[in-house]
């Protein structure tokens, strides 16, 4: 058989014909896969060549490999200087094997990460009795007034964490009020106890549920935001850029926000009381029908200054709580904005978890010394 | 300066780039008023200019990142205002950004970072994204074993290579660089310079550059414009430059550092 040009026996001639771009190079690959063939020589001709880019000229590299490897050979015939410089440039490029992915045997895996979970139980609580002995030495120091205390940090994170609070806590308390009340009523009404839905409303919500819920709303607010502010520092060096300067991060970003959130808690916990007092009240007054006067007079008798001051007393412990998780785990966020998300996410889950653990520490507390 | 030939010469080249009276402003004065510029194919464009004279608010604004109150901009003969949402998206897959910082995705490798554009825009057989993207990466003169690494694993002048390759990912006609020597030491620098210059040369990029660094305007630029006023101030080749008469151009050109590049 005699080809193209007419010298050689064993040549194939392989038209190069048309675009051979990133966008056609899908479609035009699979129409010459199959033209590779061993023991021959094979001629690519690119004269009737198109537009050509990196994946066309990369297409082109990779059909010359293959040939070579079935024991053949190739060459190039007619390209224009600048496809013939582009295939130059890629030739080279691209032999070296990518290291394959380690594969993992998932019995090790599920072990790995249960011992890394355990592990990380007890680095966290390590961190957080780190954090807290650091923050108190920095508060104690300000107190003795040998360090400077960060009142605009401090008025500003008291701000965003229960002014700007209010709306949110004041409407989600007044309507859980309002439900307590109605449910309860609802029961109560069956045996003709109308009027003890202000007992349960005052106690429930004073000593229970008002700080709670506030708590919890605090750790998927502020416990959130500390964790990205400080997650967010620590990815574009600012923390590192504060331990160089001779400050401590905890110093200067957790404590201000710490004392902020005890500061803020109670009194946010306080506004959530009244709101669902004032939900009860409108809704024994029109639905269940008590009349005002006599909510206020069973309020005075069932609601006792001791029930309202176990809810404050707790509101510390969780704000302490909710903000030195969100600190930890801001400072522990990597590189990645996955990574943030992953802590932030982290942050309110535990935050939230420890609230609901510390409320039922102090309910065993105050049933062993009987209030 | 050299206001009369580039007139002249207008004809036969092609404006990849033209934009017309550009207005840019953010809340009050304005950053750039009444800015003329065009970018010719084939040529790599180094844009100079005091800091906040508004060098990366015309990229970002070119590039349709930031708005204008107005002027128009034409993109490869097409008016950017006047072109359906679908053009605009064609268009936008002609060029590639190398951003200041690199914007790669923090929770991407490197591979997938420069494999996104491929995924998202071009329908590819299996595997074919993957090794168009290491294509790019060891074009870009990264060593193969980068692309399993993550952003934050990388320096500063590997972070900048990741981003060029993920800007070169679709062999776009025109790149747009933010400094893409900023950071880099100098022998870092000069191999970007290269990289950049050979890329052009085999790719037949358009290159559209800010950058302050003195030897990349002396070796890869063919043109440079400098900002200033509000306006391109005057643009034209190194050694045209050198001899412009404005304070802040004569201080730039012939300051001690460029002292040591003459022309004869």
């Amino acid at each position: 058989m005699r080809s193209a040009d007419g010298a050689r026996d064993d040549v194939t001639v392989l038209g190069i014909a048309g675009d051979w771009t990133v966008e056609t190079v899908g479609t035009v690959l699979p129409t010459v896969a199959g033209k590779v063939a061993a023991g021959r020589h094979l001629v690519f001709d690119g004269s009737e060549l198109g537009r050509f880019d990196t994946a066309g000229a990369w297409a082109l590299v990779g059909l010359m490999r293959q040939q070579e490897e079935a024991g053949g050979s190739s060459e190039l015939r007619s390209f224009s200087k600048p496809a013939a410089t582009l295939i130059a440039e890629i030739d080279p490029l691209g032999r070296e094997q990518l290291p394959a992915p380690v594969r993992v045997n998932p019995i090790t895996w599920t072990l790995e990460e249960i011992g890394r979970g355990a592990a990380g139980i007890i680095d966290d609580a390590y961190l957080l009795l780190a954090t807290l002995g650091e923050a108190s030495v920095s508060f104690l120091d300000m107190l003795l007034l040998r360090r400077r205390m960060r009142w605009a940090a401090l008025f500003n994170n008291i701000s965003r964490a229960s002014i700007q609070a209010v709306p949110i806590i004041g409407l989600m308390s007044f309507l859980i009020g309002m439900i307590i009340a109605q449910q309860g009523g609802f029961y109560l009404s069956t045996y003709g106890a109308d009027v003890l839905v202000v007992d349960l409303v005052g106690v429930l919500t004073c000593r229970e549920i008002g700080v709670l819920l506030t708590a919890i709303m605090i750790a998927g607010r502020s416990g959130a935001a500390y964790t990205a502010e400080i997650g967010s520092m620590k990815m574009r060096e600012e923390v590192d850029a504060l331990k160089v300067l001779g400050l401590s991060p905890v110093e200067v970003l957790v404590l201000p926000r710490l004392l902020a959130l005890i500061i803020a808690l109670p009194i946010l916990t306080l506004v959530a009381d009244l709101a669902a007092l004032a939900g009860a009240w409108v809704v024994s007054l029109f639905y269940i029908g008590i009349p005002t006067d006599v909510f206020l007079d069973r309020l005075k008798a069932a609601l006792t200054v001791t029930y309202v001051m176990i809810g404050l007393a707790k509101a510390p412990f969780m704000a302490a709580i909710i903000g030195l998780i969100a600190a930890i785990e801001g400072m522990k966020v990597k590189g990645s904005a996955e990574s943030l998300g992953e802590h932030t996410t982290a942050a309110v889950v535990k935050a939230i978890f420890m609230v609901v653990v510390t409320d039922g520490v102090f309910a065993m507390i105050f049933a062993t010394i009987g209030i | 300066m050299n206001g009369e030939t580039a007139r002249r010469d207008d004809e036969e080249r092609e404006a990849v780039i033209a934009a017309r009276g550009l207005v840019v402003g953010f809340s009050g004065e304005p950053i750039l008023d009444g800015l003329d510029i065009d970018v010719w194919r084939g040529e790599i464009l180094g844009i100079v200019g005091g800091s906040g004279t508004g060098k990366s608010v015309l990229l970002r604004t070119i590039i349709g990142l930031n708005r204008r109150s107005s002027g128009t901009i034409k993109v490869f003969g097409k008016d950017f205002d006047a072109i359906s949402g679908q053009e605009r998206q064609d268009i936008g897959r002609r060029w590639g950004v190398l951003f200041q910082q690199g914007a790669l995705f923090s929770s991407l490798t490197v591979l997938q970072n420069v494999a996104v554009p491929l995924r998202e825009h071009m329908r590819l057989p299996d595997g074919l994204a993957e090794d168009l993207a290491r294509l790019k990466i060891e074009m870009a003169g990264l060593p193969a074993d980068a692309c399993a690494k993550y952003p934050a694993e990388l320096s500063g002048g590997m972070i900048k290579r990741a981003a060029l390759a993920r800007a070169l990912a679709l062999d776009p006609d025109i790149v747009f660089l933010d400094e893409p020597t900023a950071g880099l030491d100098p022998i870092g620098a000069a191999e970007f310079d290269q990289l950049i210059l050979k890329l052009r040369d085999t790719l037949g990029l358009t290159v559209f550059m800010v950058t302050h660094d003195l030897d990349s305007l002396v070796t890869i630029t063919d043109r440079i414009a400098v900002l200033g006023n509000r306006r391109v101030l005057v643009d034209g080749t190194f050694a045209e430059l050198k001899s412009f008469d404005h304070p802040w151009v004569r201080a730039y050109f012939n300051g001690p550092r460029a002292e040591h590049f003459t022309f004869g």
